[in-house]
């Protein structure tokens, strides 16, 4: 009965936010196939730790369980992908130059930032999707992610100047 | 402010991250600033590309299938002693998943008296979202005269449709949901800090009917049939004041309104 009682509050407050966690594992696996296995583990283990959700942002709750299963399943299966992230204090001054000469249109053709972002290491993709695609706060974002909201600010600035050279770097070049 | 501070500020402003002080001082510096406005156009450019559509990847429409199998697997499958073994336990919610898979379809097929209750299941999971996901209306008026056409090609009936904020429980809105397969007219009230959601659509059979009520996760829900149509009013306001509620509208829908 208990069982059952939790099964649907489950179904009640997790399972709506099914969208926004296929979202992200779909752009942290980079394809179809490993995002519906993670997406299926990690709800899996969304329902066994479910005793421990205290109510309050359901999609914030999930959305930190898929990406630590996502992550899991990249040391087990894409390791070279991890620890990419640049010395961000370095990366952080050089950010501060304007670069007034990059213009970015405002029909930028939305293939080509798909594949801009896809091409982002992961760290910083996963704060792009969590900010641009589920419109997070920093402070969730820093819950999500497990890290300093600071921490969350000095990568979407380097996420975001990474992707806009890379769109004017092709937009100029025409190609690679 | 100068440009190096706002270079310094100009993501927290775009993400609405700035307190208030701040954020004057910044717009005010793109008003006198070309070279920082045109940054932040650009990255005002670049944000509308991210948050297109085309860039969010969609669930196929099994997995949510999938989902609920293996969960319910999980809950059936009380006793677990392959939890010292990961991988017989996967093999294991692989085959209880088949198996209540298959009781599911066969279940289904046999349609007993199940219906009524997972009816209110549904509706109430239906209430819980609309309060969840943000989307307690698609249309949002308190007038009665805006909800009630906006119905029009929505869905296949006309929804009666009256303002009680008279009677302490305003209008708030509309919205169309999809209950029994089939669509069907959400209206949104509210009193003080409650919802009600109303839910109509057509009866089977034209009687009118006495209100049945019922409690399901906390929340009260009452039922009717009236004029032709079916009733489910569901909210977590308490029993009495959404009686109240429900005679309201009951007492309001039964005359025609005669010139």
């Amino acid at each position: 009965m208990e069982e059952k009682d939790k099964q649907s509050r489950f179904e009640v407050t997790i399972l709506p936010h099914l969208d926004a966690a296929y979202n992200l594992a779909r752009w942290l696996t980079r394809n179809d196939h490993d995002a519906q296995d993670v997406v299926q583990d990690a709800f899996l283990r969304a329902f066994k730790f479910f005793g421990g959700f205290r109510g309050g942002n359901g999609r914030s709750w999930l959305l930190s369980i898929v990406r630590n299963t996502c992550y899991n399943w990249l040391e087990k299966n894409r390791r070279k992908e991890l620890g990419t992230v640049f010395d961000e204090e370095i990366h952080l001054l050089e950010d501060t130059a304007a670069t007034p000469e990059m213009r970015l249109s405002q029909n930028l053709d939305r293939e080509l930032v798909r594949q801009v972002v896809a091409e982002l290491p992961v760290e910083f993709r996963e704060i792009i999707i969590l900010r641009e695609l589920e419109e997070m706060s920093y402070k969730e974002i820093a819950e999500i992610a497990d890290i300093p909201i600071g921490t969350v600010m000095s990568r979407l600035a380097r996420a975001r100047k990474l992707l806009q050279e890379s769109l004017t770097q092709r937009l100029a070049g025409g190609t690679k | 402010m100068n440009c190096n501070e706002a270079q310094e500020l100009k993501h927290a402003y775009l993400d609405g991250e700035l307190d208030l002080v701040r954020n004057v001082a910044f717009a005010d510096h793109l008003k006198s600033c070309a070279a920082c406005s045109r940054a932040h156009q650009d990255a005002q450019n670049l944000r509308s590309a991210l948050r297109s559509e085309k860039l969010y990847f969609h669930p196929p429409p099994g997995l949510q299938k999938n989902i609920l199998a293996t969960l319910r697997a999980e809950t059936a499958d009380a006793p677990r002693p392959a939890l010292l073994f990961p991988w017989h336990w996967f093999k294991l919610a692989g085959i209880t998943a088949m198996v209540a898979l298959l009781a599911w379809v066969v279940a289904s097929g046999l349609k007993p008296s199940a219906r009524p209750d997972q009816l209110t299941q549904e509706i109430t999971s239906s209430h819980i979202r609309s309060l969840m996901a943000n989307h307690l209306t698609d249309v949002a008026s308190t007038d009665q005269h805006t909800v009630k056409p906006w119905f029009d090609g929505r869905v296949d009936f006309a929804p009666p449709v009256m303002d009680l904020a008279d009677h302490g429980f305003p209008l708030i809105g509309g919205r169309l949901d999809y209950l029994q397969n089939r669509s069907v007219a959400a209206l949104v009230y509210q009193r003080q800090k409650h919802f009600i959601n109303l839910f109509i659509w057509p009866a089977d059979a034209p009687a009118n009917t006495g209100e049945q009520t019922t409690t399901r996760n906390g929340y009260n829900l009452i039922h009717w049939y009236q004029s032709g149509m079916t009733y489910w009013a569901v909210s977590d306001l308490n029993r009495s004041e959404l009686q109240d509620f429900t005679q309201l509208i009951r007492g309001q829908t039964v005359p025609a309104p005669k010139p």
